[in-house]
Protein backbone atom coordinates (compact mmCIF):
# COMPACT_ATOMS: atom_id res chain seq x y z
CA UNK A 1 0.00 0.00 0.00
CA UNK A 2 1.39 3.51 -1.06
CA UNK A 3 -0.01 6.90 -0.13
CA UNK A 4 -0.30 8.73 -3.29
CA UNK A 5 2.52 11.19 -4.57
CA UNK A 6 3.68 13.86 -2.28
CA UNK A 7 6.55 15.96 -2.45
CA UNK A 8 8.78 16.09 1.28
CA UNK A 9 10.49 18.62 2.49
CA UNK A 10 12.76 18.51 5.81
CA UNK A 11 12.63 21.30 7.98
CA UNK A 12 15.71 22.54 9.36
CA UNK A 13 13.79 25.04 12.12
CA UNK A 14 9.96 26.16 13.40
CA UNK A 15 11.02 28.81 11.48
CA UNK A 16 11.46 26.92 7.97
CA UNK A 17 8.27 25.05 8.93
CA UNK A 18 6.47 27.92 9.08
CA UNK A 19 7.79 29.87 5.66
CA UNK A 20 7.27 25.87 4.09
CA UNK A 21 3.72 26.19 4.91
CA UNK A 22 3.01 29.51 3.88
CA UNK A 23 4.97 28.65 0.52
CA UNK A 24 2.89 25.42 0.15
CA UNK A 25 -0.69 26.86 1.46
CA UNK A 26 -3.15 24.40 1.88
CA UNK A 27 -1.40 21.58 -0.12
CA UNK A 28 1.49 21.35 2.63
CA UNK A 29 0.76 18.95 5.30
CA UNK A 30 3.15 18.44 8.72
CA UNK A 31 4.77 15.19 9.56
CA UNK A 32 5.72 14.37 13.13
CA UNK A 33 6.01 10.64 13.95
CA UNK A 34 3.48 10.01 11.23
CA UNK A 35 1.60 7.34 13.14
CA UNK A 36 -1.87 8.94 12.34
CA UNK A 37 -0.54 10.72 9.06
CA UNK A 38 0.91 7.77 7.02
CA UNK A 39 -2.05 5.39 7.66
CA UNK A 40 -4.59 7.70 6.35
CA UNK A 41 -2.06 8.71 3.44
CA UNK A 42 -1.91 4.67 2.90
CA UNK A 43 -5.81 4.64 2.80
CA UNK A 44 -5.99 7.76 0.58
CA UNK A 45 -8.27 9.34 3.11
CA UNK A 46 -5.73 12.39 3.05
CA UNK A 47 -3.40 13.26 -0.10
CA UNK A 48 -1.02 16.28 0.65
CA UNK A 49 0.98 17.56 -2.03
CA UNK A 50 3.80 17.96 0.24
CA UNK A 51 4.70 16.79 3.17
CA UNK A 52 6.81 19.36 5.72
CA UNK A 53 8.89 17.24 7.98
CA UNK A 54 9.44 18.42 11.85
CA UNK A 55 11.25 14.91 12.32
CA UNK A 56 14.29 16.82 11.45
CA UNK A 57 13.50 19.93 13.96
CA UNK A 58 16.17 19.99 16.61
CA UNK A 59 14.72 21.08 20.14
CA UNK A 60 11.19 19.77 20.03
CA UNK A 61 11.88 16.62 22.10
CA UNK A 62 12.39 15.97 25.39
CA UNK A 63 10.91 16.54 29.17
CA UNK A 64 11.63 19.81 31.01
CA UNK A 65 10.58 21.46 34.05
CA UNK A 66 10.23 24.76 33.75
CA UNK A 67 8.83 26.61 36.86
CA UNK A 68 5.54 25.27 38.02
CA UNK A 69 4.94 23.17 34.68
CA UNK A 70 6.42 20.75 32.97
CA UNK A 71 7.44 21.54 29.69
CA UNK A 72 6.69 18.61 26.72
CA UNK A 73 8.11 18.93 23.21
CA UNK A 74 5.72 18.42 20.66
CA UNK A 75 8.16 15.71 19.05
CA UNK A 76 8.58 13.76 22.26
CA UNK A 77 7.34 10.02 21.30
CA UNK A 78 4.87 8.00 23.83
CA UNK A 79 7.48 5.68 24.90
CA UNK A 80 9.68 8.81 26.14
CA UNK A 81 6.43 10.48 28.26
CA UNK A 82 6.03 7.05 29.62
CA UNK A 83 9.19 6.93 30.76
CA UNK A 84 10.27 10.10 31.89
CA UNK A 85 10.66 10.51 35.58
CA UNK A 86 9.66 13.73 35.79
CA UNK A 87 6.17 12.81 34.39
CA UNK A 88 6.33 9.50 36.27
CA UNK A 89 7.19 12.05 39.94
CA UNK A 90 4.74 14.95 38.69
CA UNK A 91 1.78 13.51 36.91
CA UNK A 92 1.63 9.95 36.70
CA UNK A 93 -1.53 9.76 35.34
CA UNK A 94 -0.01 10.87 31.70
CA UNK A 95 2.70 8.47 32.31
CA UNK A 96 -0.76 5.89 32.18
CA UNK A 97 -2.11 7.19 29.45
CA UNK A 98 1.03 7.42 27.16
CA UNK A 99 1.68 3.75 27.91
CA UNK A 100 -0.99 2.09 26.87
CA UNK A 101 -1.85 3.66 23.76
CA UNK A 102 -0.82 1.32 20.42
CA UNK A 103 1.64 -0.92 20.99
CA UNK A 104 5.61 -0.90 21.73
CA UNK A 105 6.44 0.07 18.20
CA UNK A 106 3.87 3.02 18.13
CA UNK A 107 4.64 4.41 21.02
CA UNK A 108 8.63 4.53 19.94
CA UNK A 109 7.36 6.62 16.91
CA UNK A 110 4.14 8.33 17.86
CA UNK A 111 4.74 11.72 19.47
CA UNK A 112 2.53 13.96 21.78
CA UNK A 113 2.44 16.77 19.46
CA UNK A 114 1.21 14.75 16.59
CA UNK A 115 -1.49 13.11 18.32
CA UNK A 116 -2.99 16.22 20.32
CA UNK A 117 -2.65 18.31 16.88
CA UNK A 118 -4.82 15.32 15.12
CA UNK A 119 -7.24 15.10 17.46
CA UNK A 120 -9.20 11.36 17.24
CA UNK A 121 -11.77 11.18 19.04
CA UNK A 122 -10.66 7.68 20.47
CA UNK A 123 -7.05 8.97 21.42
CA UNK A 124 -5.80 8.58 25.10
CA UNK A 125 -3.19 11.71 25.47
CA UNK A 126 -6.99 14.15 24.71
CA UNK A 127 -8.76 12.89 27.71
CA UNK A 128 -5.69 12.89 30.50
CA UNK A 129 -4.77 16.16 29.12
CA UNK A 130 -8.14 18.07 29.77
CA UNK A 131 -7.42 16.15 33.56
CA UNK A 132 -4.43 17.73 33.69
CA UNK A 133 -5.51 21.11 32.75
CA UNK A 134 -2.54 21.42 30.02
CA UNK A 135 -2.12 24.29 27.62
CA UNK A 136 -0.46 23.89 24.27
CA UNK A 137 1.97 26.07 23.03
CA UNK A 138 1.16 27.33 19.03
CA UNK A 139 3.82 29.28 17.37
CA UNK A 140 3.14 31.26 13.78
CA UNK A 141 5.20 34.09 11.94
CA UNK A 142 3.90 36.83 13.91
CA UNK A 143 4.31 35.04 17.57
CA UNK A 144 2.90 32.58 19.81
CA UNK A 145 0.06 32.12 21.68
CA UNK A 146 -1.21 29.19 24.28
CA UNK A 147 -4.33 27.68 24.15
CA UNK A 148 -6.01 26.50 27.02
CA UNK A 149 -7.09 22.27 26.83
CA UNK A 150 -10.85 23.26 27.22
CA UNK A 151 -10.53 25.65 23.93
CA UNK A 152 -8.03 23.43 22.01
CA UNK A 153 -10.07 20.03 21.08
CA UNK A 154 -13.04 21.98 19.00
CA UNK A 155 -14.57 18.97 17.23
CA UNK A 156 -13.90 15.16 15.54
CA UNK A 157 -10.38 15.43 14.23
CA UNK A 158 -10.18 19.14 15.19
CA UNK A 159 -8.24 21.66 16.75
CA UNK A 160 -8.40 25.52 17.69
CA UNK A 161 -4.81 25.11 15.73
CA UNK A 162 -5.09 27.66 12.69
CA UNK A 163 -3.54 26.87 9.37
CA UNK A 164 -0.47 28.82 9.68
CA UNK A 165 0.25 27.45 13.67
CA UNK A 166 2.60 25.21 14.75
CA UNK A 167 2.27 23.14 18.10
CA UNK A 168 5.63 23.42 19.57
CA UNK A 169 5.05 22.21 23.13
CA UNK A 170 2.42 21.05 25.63
CA UNK A 171 2.67 22.22 29.21
CA UNK A 172 1.16 20.71 32.14
CA UNK A 173 1.04 22.76 35.59
CA UNK A 174 2.90 21.00 38.38
CA UNK A 175 -0.20 19.98 40.60
CA UNK A 176 0.26 21.04 44.58
CA UNK A 177 1.06 18.60 47.14
CA UNK A 178 -2.21 16.42 48.00
CA UNK A 179 -3.08 15.91 44.01
CA UNK A 180 -3.03 12.16 42.61
CA UNK A 181 -3.50 11.75 38.44
CA UNK A 182 -4.80 8.66 36.91
CA UNK A 183 -6.03 7.19 33.53
CA UNK A 184 -8.05 4.39 32.98
CA UNK A 185 -8.84 2.61 29.63
CA UNK A 186 -11.65 0.24 28.02
CA UNK A 187 -9.85 -0.34 24.86
CA UNK A 188 -11.11 -2.09 21.62
CA UNK A 189 -9.77 -5.16 22.00
CA UNK A 190 -8.74 -5.69 18.17
CA UNK A 191 -7.26 -2.04 17.79
CA UNK A 192 -6.45 -0.71 20.70
CA UNK A 193 -7.92 2.44 20.15
CA UNK A 194 -10.37 3.56 23.16
CA UNK A 195 -13.46 2.51 23.54
CA UNK A 196 -14.32 4.81 26.61
CA UNK A 197 -11.74 6.19 28.90
CA UNK A 198 -11.29 8.21 31.95
CA UNK A 199 -8.85 10.63 33.58
CA UNK A 200 -8.82 11.80 36.93
CA UNK A 201 -6.84 14.67 38.85
CA UNK A 202 -7.72 14.94 42.57
CA UNK A 203 -6.78 17.42 45.30
CA UNK A 204 -7.08 15.79 48.30
CA UNK A 205 -6.90 17.69 51.88
CA UNK A 206 -5.11 15.92 54.24
CA UNK A 207 -8.20 14.94 56.31
CA UNK A 208 -9.34 13.16 53.19
CA UNK A 209 -12.04 15.93 51.87
CA UNK A 210 -11.53 16.53 48.03
CA UNK A 211 -11.00 20.33 47.73
CA UNK A 212 -11.00 19.95 43.51
CA UNK A 213 -10.26 17.29 41.07
CA UNK A 214 -10.94 17.87 36.99
CA UNK A 215 -12.32 14.39 35.87
CA UNK A 216 -12.55 13.89 31.70
CA UNK A 217 -14.33 10.90 29.35
CA UNK A 218 -12.76 10.04 26.34
CA UNK A 219 -15.08 7.93 23.70
CA UNK A 220 -18.38 9.85 24.45
CA UNK A 221 -18.00 12.78 21.81
CA UNK A 222 -15.89 14.45 19.35
CA UNK A 223 -13.20 14.81 21.93
CA UNK A 224 -12.40 15.14 25.48
CA UNK A 225 -15.35 15.80 27.85
CA UNK A 226 -15.10 17.60 31.19
CA UNK A 227 -17.69 15.32 33.57
CA UNK A 228 -18.42 18.02 35.38
CA UNK A 229 -21.16 16.82 37.38
CA UNK A 230 -19.08 14.53 38.58
CA UNK A 231 -16.50 17.15 39.87
CA UNK A 232 -19.05 19.33 41.01
CA UNK A 233 -20.24 16.28 43.52
CA UNK A 234 -16.76 15.21 44.74
CA UNK A 235 -16.22 18.98 45.61
CA UNK A 236 -15.73 19.39 49.33
CA UNK A 237 -16.70 16.01 50.46
CA UNK A 238 -14.87 13.37 51.89
CA UNK A 239 -13.48 10.87 49.47
CA UNK A 240 -14.96 7.67 50.51
CA UNK A 241 -16.09 4.47 48.18
CA UNK A 242 -19.52 5.37 48.22
CA UNK A 243 -19.02 9.11 47.54
CA UNK A 244 -16.58 8.37 44.63
CA UNK A 245 -19.16 5.76 43.64
CA UNK A 246 -21.77 8.15 43.97
CA UNK A 247 -19.75 11.14 41.87
CA UNK A 248 -19.20 8.74 39.10
CA UNK A 249 -22.15 7.28 38.19
CA UNK A 250 -22.47 10.96 36.70
CA UNK A 251 -19.61 11.08 34.76
CA UNK A 252 -21.61 10.17 31.33
CA UNK A 253 -24.50 12.94 32.60
CA UNK A 254 -25.48 14.92 29.23
CA UNK A 255 -23.89 13.12 26.78
CA UNK A 256 -24.80 11.63 23.66
CA UNK A 257 -22.40 9.11 22.49
CA UNK A 258 -22.49 7.48 18.82
CA UNK A 259 -22.80 3.89 18.65
CA UNK A 260 -20.72 1.15 16.60
CA UNK A 261 -20.79 -2.16 15.93
CA UNK A 262 -18.67 -2.78 19.25
CA UNK A 263 -20.79 -0.65 21.53
CA UNK A 264 -23.85 0.84 22.07
CA UNK A 265 -24.57 4.18 23.49
CA UNK A 266 -26.15 2.80 26.95
CA UNK A 267 -22.92 0.89 27.27
CA UNK A 268 -20.88 3.66 26.68
CA UNK A 269 -22.53 5.78 29.06
CA UNK A 270 -22.37 3.02 31.75
CA UNK A 271 -18.82 2.21 30.84
CA UNK A 272 -17.93 5.76 31.49
CA UNK A 273 -19.01 5.68 34.79
CA UNK A 274 -16.51 2.69 35.80
CA UNK A 275 -14.27 4.08 34.05
CA UNK A 276 -14.33 7.31 36.12
CA UNK A 277 -14.77 5.21 38.98
CA UNK A 278 -11.65 3.08 38.34
CA UNK A 279 -9.77 6.55 37.36
CA UNK A 280 -10.90 9.07 40.41
CA UNK A 281 -10.06 6.15 43.18
CA UNK A 282 -6.90 5.71 41.67
CA UNK A 283 -5.79 9.35 41.61
CA UNK A 284 -6.79 8.99 45.12
CA UNK A 285 -4.63 6.37 45.87
CA UNK A 286 -1.76 8.59 44.65
CA UNK A 287 -2.53 11.31 46.39
CA UNK A 288 -0.23 12.12 49.24
CA UNK A 289 -0.14 14.71 51.08
CA UNK B 1 6.74 22.87 -10.48
CA UNK B 2 6.26 19.60 -12.91
CA UNK B 3 4.67 17.00 -10.90
CA UNK B 4 7.37 14.70 -11.75
CA UNK B 5 10.30 17.40 -10.31
CA UNK B 6 7.77 17.54 -7.31
CA UNK B 7 7.40 13.96 -6.37
CA UNK B 8 11.11 13.66 -7.77
CA UNK B 9 13.46 11.05 -5.88
CA UNK B 10 15.48 12.31 -3.24
CA UNK B 11 18.77 11.26 -1.89
CA UNK B 12 19.36 9.58 1.51
CA UNK B 13 21.91 8.24 3.34
CA UNK B 14 20.59 5.35 5.78
CA UNK B 15 22.78 3.24 7.35
CA UNK B 16 21.57 -0.63 7.16
CA UNK B 17 23.17 -3.61 9.61
CA UNK B 18 26.00 -1.36 10.14
CA UNK B 19 26.77 -0.70 6.24
CA UNK B 20 26.21 3.06 5.12
CA UNK B 21 23.56 3.24 1.65
CA UNK B 22 23.36 6.15 -0.38
CA UNK B 23 20.29 5.70 -2.10
CA UNK B 24 17.37 8.04 -4.47
CA UNK B 25 14.23 7.31 -2.93
CA UNK B 26 10.57 8.42 -3.75
CA UNK B 27 9.08 10.28 -1.17
CA UNK B 28 6.19 8.05 -0.67
CA UNK B 29 8.61 5.16 -0.61
CA UNK B 30 7.89 3.05 3.02
CA UNK B 31 11.06 2.27 4.66
CA UNK B 32 9.67 -1.29 4.40
CA UNK B 33 9.87 -1.31 0.71
CA UNK B 34 13.19 0.75 0.68
CA UNK B 35 14.74 -2.32 2.56
CA UNK B 36 12.70 -5.51 0.84
CA UNK B 37 13.48 -4.13 -2.73
CA UNK B 38 16.24 -1.52 -3.11
CA UNK B 39 18.28 -3.43 -0.85
CA UNK B 40 17.17 -6.90 -1.53
CA UNK B 41 16.80 -7.40 2.69
CA UNK B 42 13.86 -9.48 2.30
CA UNK B 43 13.96 -10.74 5.88
CA UNK B 44 11.66 -8.04 6.82
CA UNK B 45 8.47 -8.96 5.80
CA UNK B 46 5.29 -6.90 5.03
CA UNK B 47 2.16 -8.50 6.62
CA UNK B 48 -1.14 -6.12 7.48
CA UNK B 49 0.74 -3.24 5.71
CA UNK B 50 -1.46 -0.86 7.93
CA UNK B 51 0.92 -0.86 11.17
CA UNK B 52 -1.20 -3.78 13.44
CA UNK B 53 0.88 -6.71 12.72
CA UNK B 54 4.25 -5.86 13.71
CA UNK B 55 5.94 -8.12 10.92
CA UNK B 56 7.85 -5.35 9.60
CA UNK B 57 9.29 -4.16 12.53
CA UNK B 58 13.14 -2.86 12.64
CA UNK B 59 15.39 -0.86 14.73
CA UNK B 60 15.55 2.71 13.75
CA UNK B 61 17.98 4.49 15.92
CA UNK B 62 18.16 1.45 18.16
CA UNK B 63 14.00 1.23 18.81
CA UNK B 64 11.84 -1.29 17.22
CA UNK B 65 9.29 0.52 15.10
CA UNK B 66 7.23 -0.75 12.35
CA UNK B 67 8.56 0.07 8.96
CA UNK B 68 5.15 0.42 6.62
CA UNK B 69 4.71 3.34 8.39
CA UNK B 70 7.79 4.65 8.47
CA UNK B 71 8.86 7.16 5.47
CA UNK B 72 12.19 6.23 3.73
CA UNK B 73 13.22 9.83 3.46
CA UNK B 74 12.41 10.00 7.58
CA UNK B 75 15.27 7.37 8.07
CA UNK B 76 17.97 9.64 6.25
CA UNK B 77 20.64 9.79 8.50
CA UNK B 78 19.63 7.18 10.70
CA UNK B 79 20.57 3.61 12.03
CA UNK B 80 18.16 0.63 10.84
CA UNK B 81 18.76 -3.07 12.10
CA UNK B 82 16.99 -5.80 10.69
CA UNK B 83 16.80 -9.19 11.40
CA UNK B 84 19.32 -9.65 8.60
CA UNK B 85 21.91 -7.88 11.29
CA UNK B 86 21.42 -9.59 14.41
CA UNK B 87 23.65 -13.02 14.06
CA UNK B 88 27.24 -12.15 14.55
CA UNK B 89 28.50 -14.74 11.39
CA UNK B 90 27.17 -17.90 12.20
CA UNK B 91 26.11 -17.22 15.92
CA UNK B 92 22.63 -16.81 16.17
CA UNK B 93 21.29 -13.60 18.35
CA UNK B 94 20.21 -15.32 21.54
CA UNK B 95 16.42 -14.55 20.78
CA UNK B 96 16.84 -15.96 17.58
CA UNK B 97 18.20 -19.15 19.41
CA UNK B 98 15.44 -18.89 21.97
CA UNK B 99 12.87 -19.48 18.88
CA UNK B 100 14.74 -22.42 17.54
CA UNK B 101 15.11 -23.97 21.39
CA UNK B 102 11.45 -23.37 22.30
CA UNK B 103 10.12 -23.92 18.98
CA UNK B 104 8.67 -20.16 18.70
CA UNK B 105 7.43 -20.23 15.10
CA UNK B 106 5.45 -22.39 12.94
CA UNK B 107 5.06 -20.73 10.00
CA UNK B 108 7.27 -19.03 10.15
CA UNK B 109 6.07 -15.23 8.75
CA UNK B 110 5.39 -13.14 11.94
CA UNK B 111 9.06 -14.09 13.62
CA UNK B 112 11.03 -11.68 12.17
CA UNK B 113 9.04 -9.20 13.72
CA UNK B 114 8.94 -10.62 16.91
CA UNK B 115 12.44 -11.34 17.14
CA UNK B 116 13.39 -7.77 16.56
CA UNK B 117 10.93 -6.58 19.48
CA UNK B 118 11.82 -9.03 21.69
CA UNK B 119 15.16 -7.56 21.28
CA UNK B 120 14.49 -4.26 22.14
CA UNK B 121 12.56 -5.62 24.44
CA UNK B 122 15.57 -6.99 26.35
CA UNK B 123 17.51 -4.19 25.37
CA UNK B 124 15.71 -2.07 27.44
CA UNK B 125 14.21 -4.84 30.43
CA UNK B 126 16.85 -7.78 30.23
CA UNK B 127 14.79 -9.32 33.28
CA UNK B 128 10.83 -9.43 32.14
CA UNK B 129 8.11 -10.80 33.56
CA UNK B 130 5.68 -12.92 31.25
CA UNK B 131 3.06 -10.00 31.30
CA UNK B 132 5.98 -7.70 30.43
CA UNK B 133 6.81 -9.71 27.47
CA UNK B 134 2.94 -10.12 26.50
CA UNK B 135 2.48 -6.13 27.05
CA UNK B 136 5.60 -5.47 24.55
CA UNK B 137 4.35 -8.04 21.86
CA UNK B 138 1.01 -6.58 21.51
CA UNK B 139 1.94 -5.14 18.36
CA UNK B 140 3.31 -8.03 16.89
CA UNK B 141 0.55 -10.95 15.72
CA UNK B 142 0.88 -14.00 15.40
CA UNK B 143 -2.16 -16.32 13.05
CA UNK B 144 -0.68 -19.85 14.22
CA UNK B 145 1.69 -20.71 17.16
CA UNK B 146 -0.76 -18.47 20.11
CA UNK B 147 2.04 -16.98 21.29
CA UNK B 148 2.72 -19.45 24.37
CA UNK B 149 5.99 -20.44 22.92
CA UNK B 150 6.97 -16.99 21.85
CA UNK B 151 6.61 -16.01 25.05
CA UNK B 152 8.61 -18.79 26.22
CA UNK B 153 11.31 -18.34 23.57
CA UNK B 154 12.09 -14.95 24.88
CA UNK B 155 12.04 -15.73 28.47
CA UNK B 156 14.87 -18.57 26.97
CA UNK B 157 16.79 -16.14 25.82
CA UNK B 158 16.73 -13.19 28.69
CA UNK B 159 18.19 -16.10 30.75
CA UNK B 160 20.68 -16.92 28.04
CA UNK B 161 21.50 -13.26 28.13
CA UNK B 162 22.23 -12.95 31.69
CA UNK B 163 24.60 -15.69 31.07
Amino acid sequence: MFPANFGYVAARSVEDALQLMTQHGEDGKLLAGGHSLIPAMKLRLQSPQTLIDLGTVPGLRGVSLDGNSLVIGALTVHADVASSDLVRKHVPGLADAAAVIGDLQVRNRGTIGGSVAHADPAADLPVILTALDASFVAQSPTGKRTISVDDFFTDFYTTALKANEILTEIRVPIPAAGTGTAYAKLPHPASGYVVVSAAALIVRRASGTCIASRIAIGGLGSGPIRAIATELELQGKPLTTQMIAGAAAKAAEETDPMEDSYASADYKRHVATIYARRAIEAAVARAKN
Amino acid sequence: MAAEAQYAALPVSITVNGVKHDALVEPRTLLVYFLREQLNLTGTHVGCDTSQCGACTVHLNGRAVKSCTVLAVQANDAEVKTIEGLADGDNFHPVQEGFREKHGLQCGYCTPGMIMTAVHLLETNPNPSDDEIKHALEGNLCRCTGYVNIVESIRWAAGKMKG
